[in-house]
């Protein structure tokens, strides 16, 4: 159980229409959220929306058409929010004359909750992180239960 | 004890230093604090630390013997967070293929929908 995910997939397509697929916030929730708005340039935000869940801030980090897509998301609260959460980078190479796509998902590992927002969460169920952490429990429930 | 979210859940269980705890209690069955730090490449402290993260996700409980409190590795969470991983996984696996069928079609119409 390593702190980060890798999957690949070989795309009969060039790059460049794969980034498109996934980078524009009219095609993103096609494949990934319900609802998309991405301002695309380095340190760029961003929102991804989930009917059932709410909304989850993202962080546009490296932007460089047509090979590399990267961003955070599943951040905390407060001013460090960002410090704990998850990147996300995709890379696009070319290969038997289409794209391999891969992502990497790290800093699972890294999800640790401060004793503050340890208490936080114990004090007040009615919390923003609270909700977040329910939020994500059911995200997994729902794909748990999806993948079955 | 309230029950960790999934997400706590697999920030205890994906670190590899609390991987190498929890191969080691799952050896050994149970085993103290001393005993476990004496076979890590890391302090004491750093041994006390991680067991409580696991201990918060409910990966771990502890008994006393005496004047010792001995670890032991709850197993059925441990199947548990790897169920989660592999979600996780899964997850990005399906989003993957969306992607490939999108971005197929579109090349195959000649233009991005």
């Amino acid at each position: 159980m390593p702190g980060t995910i890798e999957r690949d997939v070989l795309i009969e397509a060039p790059a460049d229409v794969v980034w498109d697929v996934l980078t524009d916030p009219a095609q993103i929730p096609r494949w990934f959220s319900d609802s998309a708005e991405i301002d695309l340039r380095p340190g760029g935000a961003g929102t991804l929306g989930w009917r059932e869940h709410g909304s989850v801030e993202i962080a546009v980090e490296r932007v460089e058409r047509p090979r590399l897509f990267s961003f955070r998301w599943m951040s905390g609260e407060g001013e460090n929010r960002w410090a704990n959460s998850l990147l996300v980078e995709f890379t696009l190479t070319d290969e038997a004359g289409g794209t391999r796509l891969r992502v990497v998902e790290s800093g699972l590992d890294e999800l640790d909750w401060s004793e503050e927002r340890r208490r936080e969460y114990r004090e007040d169920h009615s919390s923003g992180w609270a909700t977040h952490m329910g939020r994500l429990r059911d995200l997994f429930a729902q794909e748990a239960a999806a993948a079955r | 004890m309230s029950a960790a979210s999934g997400d706590e859940l697999l920030a205890a269980a994906a670190d590899p230093s609390r991987r190498r705890l929890l191969d080691l209690l799952l050896e050994d069955g149970e085993a103290s604090q001393t005993a476990l730090a004496q076979r890590v490449p890391f302090t004491r402290q750093a041994v006390a630390k991680h067991l409580a993260v696991l201990e918060r996700a409910g990966l771990v409980e502890r008994r006393r013997r005496g004047r010792e409190v001995l670890y032991a590795v709850r197993r059925e969470r441990l199947d548990e967070a790897g169920r989660a991983m592999a979600t996780v996984a899964a997850r990005w696996e399906r989003r993957l293929l969306k992607i490939k069928e999108l971005a197929e079609a579109a090349q195959r119409a000649g233009s991005v929908p």
